[in-house]
């Protein structure tokens, strides 16, 4: 049952999650890191314990800031957006940015502020490419609805939908180089045609 | 938990203004057991008005410490696990040298004669009474409003002293509205005739002036909402508007209760010192700016500011937390939602008290990893 079909091996998880599992292969021990809309600091909680890392967070809720801090998460409160032009150039080895990049009002100065602040990026975000999504909105004719865009359209927080070639293209474009990038279907690591077949992307990006 | 007050002589304390005060005597508590390596050590710093009892039920007055409901077995300041201690401040009246102390010069209380003390004084002086109790480096200094003053001080004027700092509800600077509030309440203790320039020891004091001073102090400490909530604009034992200058209105008696009692517990030439010292807090004093400040700092800090805190707004909180994320230090920071106003601190402890115990648990465990 577990066994993994050839090409395709199965990612192992960290708090249940494969695109967690990438970023703890990612990170340096002993490195500092930014995580950006941390939740209640899960991620980095894990890393503090396992890779040693100096930990910041970045959160807007009340409640999750609340439990980061009382897990003793360095957790700052605010806006993602806002609060990227407080740090100086180069203050961390890792900027995270885990599932959030869809919902910026603007990605491009978060991403720009991210690679500024940090000396990689690492950026993990749902494909919109996934061929779900697309047979979802080709057959249904609405905005399309799959396990991982499970939003009405009217209170989805998923405000730029985007997809492995987008970024790819993006980052083409700026000139920022792609370190590394990992394609992730549930649990398992996609090798082939990432932009139909993956449901998550995790890229390593620098300047 | 039954506390009693300890009395701790120091031969002298040089101060900012230039004076040197001897002897000098701090008023303190402690709660909870240093432990055999004394690095479970906090320092609580007290704001405006209140003094050492912190927690606890004292042994005399049989009345519950200030932030008894932070401070205590399980609590966010876990007496079980840290040592606890909180200290009068310098210039005040319960306890500690201040104006109403006796001046060793004239063998009357000091009044007027008292020197103008400082937020930097007041820390020395506790650096004094941490030293004499065999603690080198305390595990956190942590306070609200004046208390938060006292905890940045530190971490700026030891920063090898403490591993953490908690301010609470506080500014690196009074603005001109806060000491405009501050001022108030001075004029309205100075122009009570029986002030008398501060020499009232021996007759009656300015109880009509420092009520006024406190009842302004009452109102920047609550919120419209919390205000709005406690007293509306209901009428005090009347069904009708007296068209008198009587009390009408709940609010009214409320503030006029608060005032009479203020008068029981604390020295109105205390008032002026202590605002004094408030006013004229300047984190950024002798520094280019805020930030050639702060970069001394080598504690984590745990920022707390409460959203409906007008007195000392959240912006005041932000400030020195983003200069300190600028600097790279380690620092944490949450608005906490209340109505309470200023007051929250106080109060609102739910909230604070679980971000408090994982903040503490946390620094204690790095210090252990070192």
């Amino acid at each position: 049952m577990n066994a993994a079909p050839p090409g395709r091996p199965r990612v192992r998880e960290i708090l249940g999650r494969s695109d967690y599992a990438i970023i703890g292969e990612i990170i340096e021990p002993g490195s500092r890191v930014l995580d950006l809309g941390c939740g209640d600091g899960d991620l980095l909680a894990w890393l503090v314990e396992h890779k040693q890392v100096e930990a910041r967070g970045v959160e807007l809720q009340t409640a999750r800031v609340q439990r980061a801090i009382a897990r003793g998460v360095s957790v700052y409160q605010g806006e993602i957006e806002g609060s990227l032009p407080h740090y100086p150039d180069g203050a961390f080895d890792y900027v995270i940015l885990s599932q959030t990049l869809q919902e910026m009002r603007r990605p491009m100065e978060v991403l720009r502020e991210m690679l500024r602040v940090g000396r990689h990026s690492v950026v993990a975000f749902p494909n919109f490419g996934h061929w779900r999504v697309r047979w979802s909105h080709l057959v249904s004719g609405r905005a399309p609805r799959t396990d991982l865009f499970p939003y009405s359209w009217f209170d989805s927080p998923n405000i730029h939908f985007l997809t492995v070639d987008d970024f790819l293209e993006l980052a083409a474009q700026q000139r920022w180089a792609v370190e590394k990038s990992y394609f992730l279907a549930g649990h398992r690591a996609v090798s082939l045609r990432p932009n139909l077949l993956a449901e998550v992307a995790v890229f390593l990006v620098r300047k | 938990m039954v506390v009693e007050t300890r009395i701790a002589p120091f031969d002298s304390l040089s101060l900012d203004c230039g004076a040197i005060l001897a002897p000098v005597e701090v008023a303190y508590e402690t709660y909870g057991e240093l432990n055999s390596d004394k690095s479970n050590a906090i320092l609580l710093v007290h704001a405006f008005s209140l003094d050492a009892h912190a927690a606890g039920i004292h042994s005399e007055t049989g009345k519950p410490g200030w932030w008894d409901n932070m401070v205590g077995p399980g609590k966010g300041f876990d007496t079980e696990r840290y040592f606890l201690i909180c200290s009068n401040v310098l210039g005040g009246c319960r306890g500690t040298t201040g104006p109403s102390s006796i001046n060793p010069a004239t063998g009357c209380p000091f009044g007027m004669a008292f020197p103008v003390v400082t937020i930097g004084d007041m820390v020395r002086l506790q650096k004094m009474l941490v030293d004499s109790l065999g603690v080198r480096r305390l595990l956190s200094v942590a306070g609200g409003s004046m208390g938060g003053m006292q905890a940045l001080e530190w971490a700026v004027t030891y920063p090898d002293a403490l591993a953490s700092a908690i301010p609470i509800a506080t500014t690196s600077r009074h603005t001109a509205m806060q000491i405009a509030f501050n001022e108030v309440g001075r004029q309205a203790i100075m122009a009570d005739p029986d002030w008398s320039n501060g020499n009232y020891y021996s007759g009656k004091p300015p109880a009509r002036g420092l009520a006024v001073a406190r009842m302004v102090g009452h109102i920047t400490y609550m919120s419209d909402e919390s205000m709005h909530q406690k007293f509306g604009r209901r009428l005090r034992e009347k069904d009708a508007l007296g068209f008198d200058f009587g009390i009408d209105f709940e609010v009214e008696s409320y503030l006029r209760y608060r005032g009479s009692q203020f008068v029981d517990r604390f020295d109105a030439n205390s008032y002026l010192y202590i605002t004094k010292a408030e006013d004229y807090f300047d984190l950024s004093r002798g520094y280019p700016t805020l930030a050639a400040s702060l970069e001394r700092l080598r504690c984590r800090v745990l920022a707390i500011s409460f959203t409906s805190d007008w007195l000392y707004p959240s912006y005041q909180s932000l400030e020195i937390v983003n200069t300190l994320r600028r600097l790279l230090r380690d620092v944490a920071y949450c608005d906490l939602p209340s109505d309470y106003g200023h007051d929250a601190f106080l109060v609102e402890v739910a909230e604070q008290s679980e971000i408090v115990r994982g903040f503490l648990a946390s620094t204690a465990k790095g210090i252990g990893r070192k």
